[in-house]
């Protein structure tokens, strides 16, 4: 064992399904007590990551340690691991309190401890006194807090959390992200969270991984990640960045290179700037969103609401700092 | 479109559906009256006098007695095979993916749609190939070609309800697999599986064809009647083991039918 333990680590692990790569030699390193974020569309391989922590799946090679301790061959009930998973998949038979007791009743606590337990595992998730209910009787917000105190109430090394908020509506949903932000800090267990929205991962994480078909294409803290995505897909995916062209930044930036920009670096000028035409518009409360055509180039820029903006069809200037177009790694 | 649930139907169609019902059921009613004739040879139209003598004269026949402990032992073995293996298969099915997974499904709710002779046939020149000789255990072979069906219908359809993460997330809390079974799956496909295991176990106990293909000498109680009927000898006493019959098949099918009902609602308020 080394001082510098590492929660969960992935080294070159692959899961293929026939010619189907679902993960394809990913390295992970996901450290104690963070809250890390697997990000990416559907398909990226981020849900097997996740079965292959929990032990659902095992990998087709590679080495994953969980806690300096290999987990291949491990069965999931051999795991310090629990999952929140995605249809919260509560026992409908059982009451709430015997659910989120259920894994203290497997290993034998005996029943009046096993029901304190629960009862102030469902106060964390502040959901007390609902142990006698059934989960059908429970909204979605609710069954989801359940889960959460399911898995909490054996006390995990790792949670697992798998899209647990994509069920919900958008209110639900943010208050949900600050609640679950601050009980990771709270108990300090490690977090690793899968979604396709990138908006949840940069709010929550402590840092993330951007998947796209099986690989991990960039890990780094939300800002890293959102400024300088190493890649085309990685800024496209994340905060749907402008991607552009060699020859539009060698005409525009100077350097040479396919390169992002993020729209709202991008700005409107009264007198000087590039020379663009405005062919939509959509307005999103705070700011609007604007498709911008330069020359042959497609590019997007968000403005503050507010802003007089001239007819869709209207001649335009732009600018941007120069500071603000990205160089990316991925040079085709 | 639904009617209006308040508008009456026609006469006509009440009439009409009110004969269909007479229909099916009068003749039943009939083999009820005729367990209290005094006519013993003949089932005669009024009948000219009630007794309750046949009851006891049933409840004094040793053949009356052997044939019903056979069919009974032979329903209860059939069915306790027919749980075992069609709550496997329907868990194997419904769990995994894997090469021939519909064939199998297929395959194993042929023998239901088979005609019953056909199955009788096949199992009995089967038997005579392998040279088994006919006994109690190649009508419970027989009859568990059938029973499984039962389970296996009764079964899957739970399964498929049951979602699979529910197994996931035992095994997730620390439960091994003896301990998901017991706490998780069965619960969850108890019911279906008491109302498959009672239908299977009505179906044997009036099975006829496939059992006079795979029977040796011994008659289970359907066997004993159709043998009973060639005879005229103490008639009545056919009537008397007839309710029975109606009694046992028909209370174990009533319960199933609240059991899947009352299951159904659980399963779907859960989801």
């Amino acid at each position: 064992m080394t001082h510098h333990m590492t929660a969960v680590s992935f080294q070159k692990v692959s899961r293929h399904f026939g010619a189907v790569r679902a993960v394809d030699e990913v390295d992970l390193e996901i450290r104690p007590g963070e809250f890390f974020a697997m990000l990416g569309p559907s398909g990226s391989g981020k849900t097997t990551c996740l079965r292959l922590i929990a032990g659902f799946d095992q990998p087709t090679a590679g080495h994953i340690e969980i806690f300096g301790e290999t987990a291949e061959g491990v069965p999931p009930y051999r795991r310090n691991v629990n999952t929140v998973f995605q249809d919260y998949a509560l026992f409908p038979h059982l009451n709430v309190a015997d659910n989120v007791a259920y894994g203290l009743m497997v290993r034998g606590v005996p029943r009046a401890e096993r029901m304190r337990e629960a009862a102030s595992a469902l106060e964390l998730v502040k959901l007390p006194g609902y142990g006698a209910r059934k989960p059908s009787q429970l909204s979605g917000g609710q069954r989801q807090r359940v889960a959460l105190a399911r898995a909490l109430v054996n006390r995990p090394k790792v949670l697992l959390l798998d899209e647990p908020l994509g069920a919900l509506d958008l209110k639900l949903r943010e208050q949900m992200q600050e609640e679950l932000k601050s009980l990771q800090k709270a108990l300090g267990v490690t977090f690793v969270f899968v979604t396709h929205d990138q908006g949840e991962a940069l709010s929550m994480a402590d840092r993330i991984a951007v998947f796209s078909e099986g690989r991990v294409m960039q890990v780094g803290t939300p800002e890293e990640i959102y400024k300088r995505p190493r890649s085309r897909f990685v800024a496209d995916f994340v905060g749907s960045s402008n991607v552009l062209p060699p020859d539009f930044v060698a005409r525009h930036g100077g350097a040479v290179g396919w390169a992002s920009l993020r729209p709202e670096a991008v700005r409107l000028s009264e007198h000087e700037g590039i020379g663009a035409t405005i062919v939509s518009r959509s307005f999103l409360g705070a700011s609007t969103r604007l498709s911008l055509m330069v020359g042959g180039q497609r590019l997007h820029a968000t403005v503050p609401a507010g802003t007089s903006l001239p007819d869709d069809g209207s001649p335009v200037r732009l600018a941007f700092d120069r500071a603000d177009l990205h160089l990316l790694d991925d040079q085709p | 479109m639904r009617s209006d649930r308040n508008q009456s139907a026609p006469v006509g169609l009440k009439i009409a559906a009110a004969a269909g019902l007479l229909f099916l059921h009068l003749p039943i009613l009939l083999i009820f009256v005729y367990a209290f004739t005094t006519e013993e040879r003949t089932y005669q139209w009024p009948p000219p006098g009630f007794t309750l003598k046949w009851f006891a004269v049933t409840w004094n026949r040793p053949d009356v007695w052997e044939a019903l402990i056979l069919s009974v032992k032979v329903a209860s073995i059939s069915t306790v095979i027919a749980l075992v293996l069609g709550t496997l298969c329907a868990a194997a099915v419904s769990g995994s993916r894997f090469f021939g997974r519909e064939a199998i499904s297929l395959l194993v709710i042929l023998p239901i749609a088979l005609p019953g002779i056909i199955t009788g046939i096949a199992l009995r020149s089967a038997f005579s190939l392998a040279e088994i000789p006919f006994s109690f255990w190649t009508i419970i072979l027989g009859h568990a070609t059938f029973c499984v069906v039962i389970v296996y219908n009764n079964a899957i359809a739970r399964f498929r309800r049951t979602s699979g993460s529910l197994m996931e997330a035992s095994m997730d809390l620390g439960a091994d697999g003896f301990q998901t079974f017991r706490y998780v799956i069965l619960p969850n496909i108890g019911t279906a599986l008491l109302a498959g295991g009672m239908l299977a176990f009505a179906l044997s106990f009036d099975e006829v064809i496939v059992t006079t293909f795979t029977a040796g000498q011994q008659q289970t109680l359907p066997i004993w009647m159709l043998e009973e009927l060639v005879r005229p000898r103490q008639r009545p006493v056919t009537n008397v083991v007839a309710m029975v019959v109606v009694i046992v098949t028909f209370l174990p099918i009533l319960v199933a039918y609240y059991l899947t009902r009352d299951g159904d609602q659980v399963a779907g308020g859960g989801k």
